[in-house]
This record gives C-alpha cells, structure tokens and sequence, in this order.
C-alpha cells in the first residue's frame, strides 16, 4: 500500500497539479486517487464533521448491498432462459448466460454516467463525487435484461444531466437519478418496458454460441402482467406456461420473471438488512413502505368483489415487481426522500399506498412502483415543511405553559 | 355521489391544471419562490375557481347555449349566442374577482392584506378560464358536477404550486450553473414533476 500511495503521489501526480501536461483532468486523477487513499489536505475553514463514513464510504456500502441481487439477477436471466427453452442447465450455465446478458449493462452504464459526471466535473472546476457510483448500479438493476445497450446509454445521459447535474450535482437532485433514467426509457420506448418481460433465446449454450437458426426471443408476462390481464382468475403462470408449484415462494426466492435485480426479494432483503445494520437506509422508509402495500393491498381484497387482481392475496403485492427493491435502494435514497422522521413515516406509506393502487387501478401501467416513488419525490419537500411547521408550533406551545408556568 | 367523487378525484390528479394542461403557469412560475405565499394564492385560486365554474355553467346552459335561451319563450329557441362565449366567461371571472377582493377585504383585512396583488392577478390566470372552457367542452349534467369540478382543479392547482414552492425552497442554496438559475431550472423542474404526475394518466375512474 505505502509503495502504491508513493508511486501514486511521487510519479503520476506531478502531472495532473497545475502546470502539469494533463492538469485539465485534475478531478480524474482526484477522483481515482481518493478512492483507495485518504486526501491529504485539511479543510481550512467553517464547520465539519470528521468521521470515517464519509461519502464516498456510503456509497461503496450501498453498493456492496446490492451486490446480492446483482449475483441473483444474473443467475436468474439465466434461469428464465432455460425455463424457456426447456433444456436442462447446470446452476453455473445459468450464471454464465445471465453474466454475459448483465455485464455489459452495467458497464455501459458506468462507463457512460462516469464519463459525463467527469466531464461536468472538468467544466465546472470541482472534484468528483461520489453520488453516481450507486445511481450506475441501479440503473442496470431495474432495466429488464434485453434492453439494447445504446438506450441504456441515452438514458444514463439524460439522468445524469436533466436529473443531477442542471441542479448542481450529487446531493441536490430532486428525484432519484435511476429512477429518472427508467422513466426516460419507459415513456420514451414504452414497449421494451411493458409488463412482458423478454426471455433469452438466442441459442447459446451457456458463454458457447451455437448457431441454428431459432427465434431470438420470447417474451413472457410477469406476474404482474399476468394480474392485469383481463382473463386472469388467480393462478400465475411462469415462462414455460406451467404454474408455479408455489406463487408466493417462488416470487420470494425470485425464480420469476422480472427486471434484472428486482425479482428475488429474498436477496434484496439481504442487502436490506445490511443496510439498517450499519446505518446507511432509513428502517422508517422501508418498513412503512412495506406497511402501506400490504394495507392497500388489504383494502383492496376487502372491495374485490369478483375482480381477481383486487382479490389477489395482499402479500403477494409485496413479493412481485419492484416493490422490495424500489422500497430498499430508491425510496430510501438520502437526497430525494423525506429528511423528517415523522416526514419519512408518511413518504414511506404514501409510496406503498399509490404503488398498489396504480398496479390495481391504473391500466396504462402494469407496475406502479418507479411512479409512486417519483411522485412521493416530488412530495416530499412539502412533507418535511409542514412537519418542521409544526415541530415549530408545538414548540412555542409548550414554551408558552413553560414560562407561564414560572411566572 | 360517487360521480361527484371521481370527478373531483379526476380533476386533482388525473386532469390537473400544471401538470396535465400546463394552464396558469405564469403566476405559478412567478409566486412559488415561498411556501406561504403559494398556500395564499392556491387557497385564492379554489375560491374563485368554486365560484366562476358554476357561475359560468348557469350562463352557458341558460343565456349562451344554442337553443339556451328557450325558457324566455318559443320564438328563442333557435337563437345561438355561443360565439359571445369567450367574452363573457372574462367578464363574469374579472366581475367576481373584483368582487371577492372587495369582500375580502371588507371582511378580513389581514387576509386581504396578506394575499396582495395576488388577488387581482388570479383575474388574468388562464387556468380559471381553463375551468370555465373545460366545463364547456366536457358538458357536465348539472351545477353540482360543474362545482365539483370547479373545485377539484383548483385543489389541483394549489397542490402542484406548493409542491413546486418546497422544492424551490430546498433548493435555494443549490449549486445550479449560472445560466439555468431561477425560472430555467423551475422549468426543468416543472417538466420532471409532470414525469411524476403521470402516474396518475390513464386512470378511468
């Protein structure tokens, strides 16, 4: 380490401080440096806070957190697949072709969002943050598999700069970033983002590609998808048309159609946990956002009447679609949620409340979770000011009866 | 009942005034640097939008309408003032603004006092007018749907402007580039919250 922090500082910095050939991409070299080392400057002026959990540490947590459904997500693009097809698989044939289907999503959109946050970075003279190192993981998270790589890079653009950058960077972006990108996509090119999620079919055979001439697709309806359709009466179906031997598991596990991370609750809930654990997610968002589905999915079951979607069990809204994860990794994000406790409490529920109800209601769209959180973002600065209006008020009440009480 | 209900529901959410129509823009650009004074116009905005949507739906239905004016007798039926329509919708919106303004400040000085110039401009926001030709075009049955409505939007209409005033106070102290600071980033924003609003569009109540 101490020969690496040497090399770095004794023969690569020289050229990037100023006067240096490459001084121009300064932040570049910042940015990469302060990755494995601590910047050796002190602040100078105003107040701060020292600790280790700085930025740039949050956000490799949050990351790692994600790491669970990332491998899952993988695993289970291949596991769709071979259901499709009907061949048998190895569990490491599986990961492979879910690997090769991932990887490259993600390092498009990596490559593409860094390369715009060190461009705005080089513009504006300010050192790189760290805000999109967990907006990049999501944004693959939560597109389905066969997305085509070049939408995935339009998408990262237009969030990164009409999402984050006009409004000055990381950390005062109104909406969440990765949300603003599926957003993008979903009313741009609404039918790659529909209920019907596409299955790998292109003849591969684990990483070995064999030619022979089949379908490139298949397409098989979510479990929401399912849900919404007219003729559903109450029993899912998975992608080679058999029914699941147990819904509510399956979905738990993640053994289902879906977009790349969202599907295993069971994973995300891992991630979760670790999250609450040291301090990063807000428990309060999560666990009330859990609470307003499953009451919203309760009212629904008690107005049902002969509707099957309403009569749907209430926990099963919990386990499909991107409920879990929207409620883990989007709605807690620090910069767009509420900042209140009490004003988390209410975004959290609200999120839960609307998301099932445009999943059930709304026919224009088969899963309500990335509207619901973009609406309760655009909320939630209301909600933190009338709780802060009224943590005024009690206040100055009870401020009141204690100087009265003196007198 | 239940009509009633979803028609207000609708006009909230679904068919909202900003983020659907994009109507009343310019005093919801101008007046939602600050919370409180976007609560005092939003709540002025209901007001008169209660008042001149159903005003508005009587002199449509009983003066305007082809065939309207039946009821003063048979030679009228075929007489059709509905090209005087745009010009009295101004005129009752503009005599019921004065009116309220005088009202209120007969009988609340300090609220009157606090709403301003506020007031008179709700005269010249297109989303009142907006209620009045909506209410034309969607031709509700009766006067209460016509109030409903007329309510409805303008409860929509205060919810976005103090949605929007929340946020421009959060982001007050941002580091926005220099060019897009103020109304340019409002638009932007504008535009986003509409993305958000859309989870609403498509719902048939």
């Amino acid at each position: 380490m101490k020969a690496l922090h040497k090399f770095l500082t004794d023969k690569i910095e020289p050229h990037f401080v100023k006067g240096g050939k490459l001084e121009k991409i300064w932040p570049v070299y910042d940015g990469f440096a302060t990755f494995l080392f601590v910047p050796g400057h002190a602040t100078h002026k105003g107040a701060h806070i020292r600790d280790a959990i700085d930025l740039k540490r949050t956000m490799i947590m949050v990351v790692l957190a994600m790491v669970p459904a990332l491998l899952f997500g993988m695993f289970n693009v291949g596991h769709q697949h071979y259901l499709a097809t009907g061949e048998s698989a190895e569990f490491m044939d599986k990961f492979l072709y879910g690997a090769i289907k991932v990887l490259p999503i993600v390092i498009v959109s990596y490559s593409v969002g860094l390369g715009v946050e060190f461009l705005f970075c080089i513009i504006k003279k300010h050192s790189i943050n760290e805000g999109f190192l967990v907006s990049g993981m999501l944004i693959p998270l939560i597109l389905p598999a066969d997305i085509p790589l070049w939408m995935v890079a339009v998408a990262t653009i237009f969030a990164v700069v009409i999402g984050k950058e006009v409004f000055g960077g990381t950390g005062m972006n109104i909406l969440n970033v990765a949300l603003v990108a599926r957003a993008f996509l979903f009313f741009a090119y609404p039918t790659y983002m529909s209920g019907d999620m596409w299955v790998g079919m292109d003849n591969r055979k684990g990483y070995e590609v064999v030619k022979e001439g089949l379908v490139d697709g298949y397409t098989g309806a979510t479990n929401l998808a399912q849900a919404a359709d007219a003729s559903f009466a109450g029993h899912f179906r998975n992608v080679s048309g058999v029914g699941y031997e147990n819904t509510f598991i399956d979905s738990f596990l993640g053994l289902i159609p879906g977009s790349i991370g969202e599907t295993s609750t069971l994973a995300i809930l891992l991630g979760g946990l670790f999250l609450v654990i040291i301090g990063v997610g807000s428990w309060r968002i999560m666990l009330s956002v859990f609470t307003g589905a499953y009451v919203m999915g309760l009212i629904f079951n008690l107005v049902a009447g002969d509707n099957a979607f309403m009569a749907m069990p209430a926990h099963y809204h919990l386990v499909f679609g991107g409920l879990a994860f929207g409620a883990v990794f989007m709605a807690t994000d620090p910069v767009s949620a509420a900042q209140t406790n009490l004003g988390k409490v209410i975004y959290g529920f609200g999120i839960g409340v609307l998301c099932i109800l445009i999943r059930v209601v709304n026919p224009a769209y088969p899963e309500g979770m990335m509207l619901a959180i973009l609406f309760f973002n655009v909320m939630a600065p209301l909600i933190d000011y009338y709780v802060v209006q009224g943590n005024i008020k009690s206040r100055v009440k009870r401020l009141k009866l204690a100087t009265n009480g003196n007198k | 009942m239940e009509n009633l209900l979803s028609i207000f529901v609708k006009s909230i959410f679904v068919d909202n005034m900003i983020f659907a129509y994009f109507l009343g823009m310019c005093s919801y650009l101008a007046v939602s640097k600050k919370v409180t004074t976007a609560v005092g116009l939003g709540a002025a905005v209901i007001f008169v939008l209660g008042i001149t949507v159903p005003i508005n739906y009587l002199l449509e239905n009983f003066i305007l309408k082809e065939g309207a004016l039946s009821w003063l007798g048979a030679e009228y039926a075929t007489v059709d003032l509905s090209f005087l329509g745009f010009i009295m919708f101004i005129a009752v919106i503009a005599a019921m603004v004065q009116l309220v303004e005088m009202i209120v400040e007969k009988f609340s000085p300090s609220l009157y006092s606090s709403l301003g110039i506020f007031l008179p401009l709700i005269a010249v926001n297109c989303s009142i007018l907006g209620g009045a030709l909506f209410m034309q075009s969607r031709a509700y049955e009766n006067i209460g749907e016509a109030t409903v409505f007329g309510l409805g939007s303008g409860v929509g209409w205060f919810l976005a402007i103090v949605a929007i005033a929340a946020i421009r106070e959060k982001i007050r102290y941002s580091n926005v580039p220099a060019p897009l600071r103020g109304l340019g980033i409002t638009f932007i924003l504008t535009g986003l919250m509409g993305v958000a609003f859309l989870s609403f569009a498509g719902i048939k109540l």
